[in-house]
């Protein structure tokens, strides 16, 4: 979030003119003491909320709890039990993995697609960009539940193209362990890809024409034109939607929860349904931080990574 | 017909068709599916069997009030609206008071303070979910609005403080200084000065955390258990699962959901893409 703020000291505005002679406590009053009183209120909040809890989440991960009591110490019993035991636990990291690898490419492709076919229009562009976007502001339970009946095998899409004479398609993708992940991601991907898109074509607005028309008269064809000036152009908004779309791959839960639950029988579990099962129908709550304790560690490696790429070079 | 023959008249117009075919067939791939649900929510029942996604042939309207009633809605808007207006509120005053000080008042310690609320709100929820959880029913604030809504001042403030400081920084110092001159005190040049110039950027926060409130899931769920103080999301949800084979119904309350939020969103959309946009979050 946010990333798009700079962090850094802001500059001085210009005073009133101090008084001279003033007691000293007075000034740093008000240098020091009201602008602290000013932040002070959110800042306990987001103790209170975030950073306290998150902090005694290490502490619980290495706890077995049943989140009413006290809790029991046993050290790395929940890392061992994850890395060597829980089976669960792997498929359902293997599942984020696909999640990752399905999120990293397809999205990017359909929304690179329509932003560079957008980005040539004047006519109607805004009626293009609002309408490809507004799957993006709907909640997820009524996405969830507009696929759910279309996806569904007895009165989705399926079975009309089967009585359209295209047979084969009517299956039941949410219902099936092989295709319930994918589905999922699909539907996700429908109310994701249009954020993308307007993202990019924002950053495509910000190229240079003057680029475009050299391009032009050297002759460039239009993917010439999209491989050698629009990408690059972009590059920056993509390689950091990468990284942020990355880090979510990790993190995502609404969508898998509506649809399935992780089911059918823990086919489509991520590590997010994990740690809702573990601590709220299974009430263990150390287990569960643990579990969320790891899905923050991946979400912190690939941040590492992609530090570690830049530093190496890699102009990302 | 005329937009039609210019889209292929010869020449540089004609080279735009393939764009806007493209482009046609990909906004038909988003808002097909909300035609459906559309059309489903004015079927009979019984008639969705025989045509599910087609066409409505007749139109049975009472298919929304009982939708209405059934699925609790006049409370469940009450809820959420509770959420939206307390969060909102919260994390506009709250937040603008911090992006205030860190933009306009030279806090000692502002950009150390910048990078802890960057590093707090690139927690993942799942990180203090468990333990928030507990120490939330230890607080007695499970199984209330209040509670919930000081949960989301707290996730959705540093976005807001980011977005708020930055537009703070730009501003002209003239009008809060000739208030100061005036003997006006750092309250009142920020409620009476501030406020009023800044409140583009204060509605555009206002409108990100209200939709981001509105269709929260993960939270509301775990957090309001109780029946009576369903959310319009967490409510539909569980509308959905106990009346999955009543299409028609389940349509009816999508489109009472789906209306209020598009309505608010094509009013405002310049001032919701621009601020969905910079905050970077994922719905």
């Amino acid at each position: 979030m946010a990333n798009t703020a700079s962090v850094g000291k802001t500059p001085l505005t210009t005073r009133g003119v101090q008084p001279v002679g003033r007691r000293s406590w007075a000034r740093s009053y008000r240098r020091v003491v009201i602008p602290w009183l000013f932040v002070l209120p959110i800042m306990l909040i987001n103790v209170l909320v975030v950073i306290g809890p998150s902090l005694s989440a290490f502490y619980y991960s290495l706890t077995q709890w049943s989140g009413v009591g006290p809790a029991r110490f046993i050290g790395l019993e929940n890392f061992r039990n994850i890395l060597f035991h829980d089976m669960a636990y792997r498929r359902a990291f293997l599942n984020n993995l696909l999640w990752l690898s399905f999120f990293l490419t397809v999205p990017f492709i359909v929304s690179l697609f329509a932003a560079g076919m957008l980005a040539r229009i004047r006519r109607g562009s805004m009626f293009f960009r609002t309408a490809l976007f507004i799957p993006y502001v709907l909640p997820a339970v009524i996405t969830a539940s507009i696929w759910r009946n279309l996806l569904s095998p007895t009165l989705g899409i399926g079975p009309l193209l089967a009585s359209w004479g295209i047979p084969g398609l009517d299956r039941a993708y949410l219902g099936q362990p092989e295709t319930a992940l994918l589905a999922i991601a699909f539907v996700d991907n429908w109310h994701f890809w249009g954020f993308l898109m307007v993202l990019f074509l924002a950053a495509m607005q910000n190229i240079p024409p003057e680029l475009y028309e050299a391009a032009r008269i050297d002759g460039a064809t239009r993917w010439q034109e999209f491989r050698h000036v629009t990408l690059p152009g972009i590059r920056p908004t993509i390689v950091f939607m990468l990284l942020m779309v990355a880090i979510w791959s990790f993190l995502v839960f609404d969508y898998v929860w509506i649809l399935t639950q992780g089911g059918p029988a823990g086919a489509s579990d991520v590590l997010g349904t994990l740690v809702y099962k573990q601590a709220f129908n299974r009430f263990e709550a150390g287990y569960a931080s643990a579990i969320g304790l790891t899905m923050s560690f991946f979400a912190g490696l690939i941040i590492a990574i992609f530090l570690y790429l830049r530093r190496r070079g890699w102009e990302i | 017909m005329g937009f039609l023959r210019r889209l292929f008249k010869p020449g540089r117009e004609m080279s735009l068709a393939p764009n806007y075919i493209l482009l046609i067939l990909l906004v038909a791939f988003a808002l097909g599916p909300l035609l459906v649900v559309l059309f489903n929510s004015v079927k009979a029942p019984a008639s969705i069997g025989r045509n599910p996604l087609g066409f409505p042939t007749e139109f049975v309207w009472e298919n929304y009030p009982r939708a209405w009633q059934i699925g609790n809605f006049a409370t469940t808007t009450r809820n959420s609206l509770i959420l939206v207006v307390g969060s909102v509120a919260g994390v506009l005053s709250l937040g603008g008071m911090a992006a205030y000080s860190i933009a306009r008042l030279n806090l000692p310690g502002g950009g150390a303070l910048m990078l802890y609320f960057l590093v707090g709100s690139s927690l993942p929820v799942q990180l203090f979910l468990v333990p928030l959880f507990f120490l939330w029913r230890q607080l007695g604030l499970v199984n209330n609005l209040f509670g919930l809504i000081i949960i989301y001042i707290a996730v959705n403030s540093p976005f807001a403080i980011f977005l708020l400081r930055s537009y703070l920084v730009g501003l002209p110092p003239d009008f809060e200084d000739a208030a100061r001159v005036d003997g006006a005190n750092e309250w009142q040049v920020f409620t009476r000065v501030i406020l009023p110039l800044s409140w583009p950027a204060f509605l555009t926060v206002g409108l990100v955390v209200s939709l981001s409130v509105w269709n929260e899931f993960l939270l509301a769920t775990v957090f309001l258990t109780e029946q009576r103080l369903f959310t319009v999301v967490t409510s539909y949800y569980n509308f959905t699962s106990r009346f999955s084979r009543d299409w028609a119904l389940t349509s009816a309350a999508a489109v009472m959901m789906i209306v209020p939020i598009l309505v608010v969103f094509l009013s405002l959309q310049r001032r919701f893409i621009a601020g969905l946009t910079q905050g970077g979050v994922k719905g």
